[in-house]
């Protein structure tokens, strides 16, 4: 099963976080809740998504249930990738 | 007549109403006025008096509305603070208020607990969810009460005392914070549910944060005709948003131009039956021509309201819907219980026609900054009856030959990202504490969505290397999210005038 957490939980740090003063957050917590990742944050995520493994994300599928954690990120990705 | 009576008078009339929803949780005006009161006992048992400043730092949620009617009813004055706050800004706006409590929530926990450490007089933290551990000695850090006694003291208060704090950016890099009393949020709050027409079978969709006074207002003026406010924490999901507004049936959606031009951007919006909207308004930006025609499209049945205010006044001026098709980039001329016009350099009045700063005459101009006087002193002038004060609002407005006004642009330099304002001084000054930068400037650069996006040069010290990435990340840990730079460039220096300011015109 292709591992889509590692560079999405790369990228995150990399793009939203504050570095080492992040908070430390798990492949279930919620970006939302956790105050990661904000509303425009989402379309830069999405972005991301689209430039790296070529899917297109449509209006439907920006929901949380698909974006809103890693774990729920790993599920659309590998739904999309591998149907 | 407080602000927190009309709340009062909608419990007895209709208890059972539901009050608030917001995602699960559907709350009626006689649990939300007892979950208030219970808050409210707390609070005075804790010590809090008529006059004092409390905080309120929290997601859109049944607790921040209890919160704002639990203040009030004690008589004391709520001061609402976007959650997005980070720790610093968040310790400058608690000291310089000197606010005594904190009512907010455990997921928020990086950005109070250090602020309220650093604060000489937050004694009590009431915090909604589980506390983490870590609490420090001298605070008192209480889990948000579901029971207990309801007993409070009425207060002698009059409408003349403050009702809220509301911390607005400034060109300085601090925050001001807009002293309103009972009396300007009810002005207020009358002025603009009657222009609107709000109804009590009304449901009003909030995805706008109640730290911010169109937020916050929806919420108040529900409460002035026992309407429906239905709650998001955010608009990150558009679709979502619309599931929710389908099944609640909402009839009124209170927008900023990026969160319609999400909106828009979704297609097979029919598949949402929303033909319970009757009403849409827009403030904090413009909406451009084009995007007004597409609304109206799109959404037939609903009228549209474009509108400009200030956190200074709350509102100014709203475009009655059936002027659209004759001037649909006009914001109106006035609203009820108020008086606009145009002054000149010298403050000299301008017949129709001209061009000059807006200033506005009424009961919803605030008491001025708190303990600010230079700075309140420079938009609050005296009016044209001895002793009134008039609001003169820093922005640049002409009128056609029959007084409808039209936005020409802000005499400050501050820039509106999202419907937010953002204080290029303050991002400058978060950029600065990065270690390695020499010098910045700050500005604002188009944007579709965000309408303007925040844009930083950066001149580094020689030899050191740092990345768009790193600078971003280093604002996100400082400031607000739509306060953080979009773009970052680093360049060699920058432009400066004879003296050696920064020179900032000619940046793109």
């Amino acid at each position: 099963m292709q591992d889509f957490k590692t560079p999405l939980r790369k990228f995150i740090e990399d793009n939203f976080m504050m570095g080492s003063n992040g908070p430390v957050f798990t492949d279930a917590d919620s970006f939302m809740e956790r105050r990661i990742i904000d509303s425009t944050g989402f379309l830069e995520l999405v972005l991301f998504l689209e430039e790296t493994w070529g899917v297109t994300v449509d209006d439907d599928d920006m929901v949380p249930e698909n974006l809103d954690s890693l774990d729920h990120l790993q599920s659309y990705l590998s739904r999309k990738l591998h149907p | 007549m407080l602000l927190h009576h009309d709340f009062e008078r909608c419990v007895a009339e209709g208890p059972d109403t539901v009050a608030i929803v917001r995602g699960d949780e559907r709350v009626t005006y006689a649990e939300l006025a007892h979950r208030a009161r219970i808050l409210a006992s707390a609070l005075q048992r804790q010590g809090v008096q008529r006059g004092d400043r409390v905080a309120l730092f929290l997601e859109n949620s049944v607790e921040f509305v209890a919160g704002v009617v639990a203040i009030l009813e004690i008589g004391a004055v709520f001061m609402p603070i976007n959650p997005s706050t980070k720790d610093d800004k968040l310790a400058y706006m608690l000291d310089d208020a000197r606010a005594c409590a904190l009512l907010t929530e455990d997921a928020l926990v990086l950005a109070w607990r250090p602020a309220v450490a650093a604060s000489p007089t937050v004694r009590t933290v009431i915090v909604a969810g589980d506390i983490s551990a870590g609490a420090r000695a001298g605070v008192d850090e209480l889990p948000w009460p579901s029971e207990g006694d309801a007993a409070i003291r009425t207060p002698e208060t009059i409408d003349q005392d403050l009702a809220a704090i509301i911390y607005t950016s400034g060109s300085t890099g601090f925050p001001k914070g807009v002293m309103l009393t009972h009396l300007n949020m009810v002005s207020a709050a009358r002025s603009v549910s009657t222009y609107l027409g709000l109804r009590r079978h009304d449901v009003i969709l909030c995805a706008l944060p109640l730290s911010f006074d169109y937020g916050l207002y929806q919420v108040l003026m529900a409460f002035r005709v026992g309407a429906r406010v239905v709650l998001e924490r955010s608009f990150s999901f558009p679709v979502k948003v619309l599931e929710v507004m389908a099944r609640e049936r909402v009839t009124v959606f209170p927008g900023v131009p990026t969160m319609f031009s999400m909106l828009m951007a979704l297609k097979n919006l029919d598949r949402f039956d929303l033909h319970a909207l009757r009403m849409m308004t827009n403030t904090a930006a413009a909406l451009s021509e084009e995007h007004i025609r597409q609304l109206r499209a799109i959404f037939p049945q609903a009228t549209l309201f474009s509108m400009y205010g200030l956190t200074e006044c709350k509102r100014v001026t709203y475009l009655p819907p059936d002027q659209l098709d004759l001037r649909p980039t006009s914001v109106g001329r006035g609203m009820p219980n108020e008086e606009v016009w145009l002054v000149d350099e010298e403050g000299r009045r301008l017949r129709n026609g001209s061009t000059g700063e807006l200033v506005i005459r009424g009961s919803n101009v605030m008491r001025g900054y708190w303990e600010k006087p230079e700075e309140t002193a420079k938009c609050l002038k005296p009016g044209p009856i001895a002793g009134e004060m008039v609001l003169y609002s820093g922005d640049l407005f002409r009128t056609d030959s029959e007084g409808w006004l039209y936005f020409v642009a802000r005499r400050d330099d501050i820039i509106k990202s999202r419907g937010e304002k953002v204080s290029p001084r303050e991002v400058e000054n978060a950029i600065h504490a990065l270690e390695g930068v020499y010098e910045v400037a700050v500005i604002g650069v188009p944007d579709d969505v965000l309408g303007q996006a925040v844009k930083a040069f950066v001149v580094l010290l020689p030899g050191v290397q740092r990345t768009e990435r790193d600078v971003i990340r280093h604002c996100l840990a400082r400031l607000e999210n739509f306060m953080t730079p979009k773009y970052v460039e680093f360049v060699e220096e920058l432009p400066k005038t004879g003296t050696g300011k920064i020179k900032k015109t000619g940046l793109v």
